[in-house]
């Protein structure tokens, strides 16, 4: 992308530069290549879906913003500074700043609903216990779990969790929340509680979200911006009017949710027969 | 209800008739004789299906074999009578061309290969084991000028966990033990007239060389193994990385505290199988050989100088930083699955026994070298 560049250089003349910008992002995994020069900006304060099939290497993505993987070349700039650069501690720093929510919830399964959403703060923070207690009612109040606070994460619904787990990744009250698969596996009343939820999080905590789902429908109902990805390539960037109006057959596919197209219905496989012929496990 | 009826075949001049359930649970009865050569007089085979009461992409497959057989014998073969379905699976199955997939034996790869790839991955395991203990250190570098950031909670946690709950097994066996000992030895002591030997004996077995050993093998089993399993699950959970993007640094939170409350614990255990395993042998001393309390008490504390007594005690924070960090490394190395909690749980107690008693050959000759 040659606007990346003009932007970077404008920064100053530009009043929102994004707040994150990758560029050229180049990821394997052994032979298998994930991304192959991915451009990828995320503006502040808004709603960036980033879709595409399963497998396309959605969460490997989040997992390099979060610098928990290293790319083989190209850059991720989080606020303005490349986090693959960062040392341990600015890094830690830098990661408190920006909220997860994982596909499983991952919440600590040893501690209950309110020492869940209490670990950040505790670990971070040396707020006194009254304060920290306010705090946590605050977040926890935000996801409707106030009077759930005392379950232990076996009792929690696969809804629940998930809302607890938003409530974790808001506690420290970061500048942005990466959402992983956040609608998958959800009743149609949770699901539409936790869309409203992501909305309103990012509109009144002026939060820069990140969305990264194949669901479609409730993606494009709060997205700001979508990018498709595809083979390790955006194939379509835009608002959610522009792309269901696109003429691209590979993002109508996907848009429409047809078996098979541009995409192909086979993993990559040596051919049928070779397979067939080939020794007995 | 009809019972299942098994597959069958039988040639009749030109006509193969096809009976029964060609399903693939069943088919491994008509394998073993469609595998052999079937003699055919004539040059045209009708398989005839119209018996067949049920046909699945198994049997199709076999089916589809045996005309491939045929026809590359000279063979002229028509299927007949195979309703719609059956049919249309048997001509998918026939687009594969040659369904004789030879399920060959697979090659054991050669013994060098085998041995080449062992010795890397034993170097690499290495190397991530040296990595890990790298980043502990300087963890908990960073870690202790702060006491906050030691965890005393979680220490103490630790110490409970596999010191204070070990403490039953622990005494019994090492009690077990010290009568063992003095109870084969006792023998030959009266033989010499030594009785009171039997207090050096003892005494000197015990707390130099199988109270820490035993107490460590103990631990490794019981408490190495919760680390590596509770580590694992975490992984699989996603736990550790949600830690992280927390801004919290897993090792700190996970494996310092289990370190430092093992090198704790563990010492303090040895003490307490050093006195039981001592004790086990005084009462046998006394039962057997008819040394009472006191004089034993009197010839141990002859035979038994500080420097044995504290040799034993220092192998301990020794082995409880092998078990400790064997036990968290292997829980780290868990990946997705919770075969690979298992796996790791196993490696974790088999790794920290065998390099406790390899740190164990290499002290005695390091002590033995300074004269201790």
């Amino acid at each position: 992308m040659n606007s990346s560049d003009n932007s970077s250089s404008q920064i100053d003349a530009d009043q929102d530069p994004p707040l994150v910008q990758i560029e050229g992002l180049t990821f394997r995994r052994g032979q298998k290549v994930i991304f192959d020069g991915l451009d990828i900006d995320i503006p502040r304060g808004k709603v960036t879906a980033i879709m595409g099939p399963s497998g396309t290497g959605k969460t490997t993505l989040l997992k390099l913003i979060g610098a928990q993987l290293r790319p083989q070349a190209g850059r991720i700039r989080v606020d303005g500074v490349d986090i693959h650069r960062l040392g341990g501690r600015a890094l830690y720093r830098m990661r408190r700043r920006m909220g997860m929510l994982f596909q499983s919830s991952a919440l600590l399964t040893d501690l209950d609903v309110f020492e869940n959403v209490a670990f950040p703060l505790r670990e971070n923070t040396r707020l006194p216990g009254g304060v920290l207690r306010t705090l946590i009612l605050m977040k926890l109040q935000a996801v409707g779990l106030r009077g759930a606070r005392r379950l232990t994460s076996s009792e929690l619904s696969g809804g629940m969790a998930r809302r607890v787990a938003l409530a974790r990744a808001i506690a420290l009250d970061p500048m942005m929340i990466m959402y992983d698969e956040p609608f998958t596996g959800l009743d149609p009343i949770t699901l539409g509680a936790i869309v409203a939820l992501i909305k309103r999080l990012n509109d009144g905590m002026g939060l820069t979200t990140v969305i990264v789902s194949h669901d479609v429908p409730e993606t494009l109902g709060i997205a700001d911006l979508v990018y498709v990805i595809s083979q390790g390539k955006v194939v379509a960037r835009g608002s959610p009017e522009t792309l269901q109006q696109t003429d691209s057959p590979w993002v109508r596919q996907f848009m429409r949710g047809e078996a098979d197209g541009p995409v192909p219905f086979h993993y990559p496989a040596p051919p049928y027969l070779e397979d067939l012929m080939g020794d007995a496990p | 209800m009809s019972a299942i009826v098994l597959p069958e075949f039988e040639l009749d001049d030109s006509t193969l008739r096809l009976r029964g359930r060609w399903t693939v649970d069943l088919l491994e009865s008509v394998d073993k004789h469609l595998r052999r050569p079937i003699a055919v007089p004539a040059d045209t085979l009708v398989i005839d299906l119209s018996d067949v009461e049920r046909l699945d992409a198994g049997g199709a497959w076999l089916v589809q074999r045996l005309v491939s057989d045929l026809k590359e014998m000279g063979k002229a073969v028509e299927i007949k009578s195979a309703n719609p379905e059956s049919a249309a699976l048997l001509s998918l199955i026939a687009k594969q061309r040659d369904p004789r997939g030879c399920s060959g034996r697979r090659e054991p790869p050669p013994f060098l290969e085998t041995l080449g790839r062992r010795s890397v991955q034993t170097l690499h395991t290495a190397y991530e084991f040296l990595s890990f203990l790298g980043e502990s250190a300087l963890t908990s570098l960073h870690a202790l000028p702060i006491p906050r950031r030691l965890r005393p909670r979680m220490i103490l946690k630790t110490i409970e966990q596999a010191g204070v709950a070990a403490l039953p097994i622990v005494g019994l066996l090492s009690f077990l033990i010290g009568v063992v000992i003095s109870y084969q030895s006792a023998v030959f002591l009266r033989q010499y007239g030594a009785n009171y030997f039997l207090a050096n004996l003892v005494g000197i077995s015990m707390a130099r060389e199988l109270a820490p050993l035993l107490t460590a093998i103990i631990v490794a089993g019981r408490t190495g193994s919760a680390f590596t399993a509770q580590i694992g699950t975490m992984m699989v959970t996603e736990e550790i990385d949600a830690l992280r993007t927390m801004g919290i640094r897993p090792i700190e939170i996970l494996v310092l505290p289990k370190v430092l409350g093992l090198i704790i614990a563990l010492p303090l255990l040895t003490l307490f199988a050093d006195i039981l395993g001592i004790f086990g042998g005084a009462l046998i001393g006394k039962l057997v050989l008819g040394i009472n309390l006191s004089s034993f008490l009197e010839q141990l504390a002859q035979a038994l100088n500080v420097s044995s007594y504290l040799v034993g005690l220092a192998k301990a924070p020794i082995f409880a930083l092998v078990i400790a960090t064997v036990g968290c490394y292997q829980g780290f190395k868990v990946q997705g699955s919770a075969e690979s909690v298992g796996l790791r749980t196993t490696q974790s107690v088999v790794q920290s026994i065998f390099i406790v008693i390899v740190a164990d050959a290499a002290l005695s000759i390091l002590f033995n070298w300074l004269g201790i």
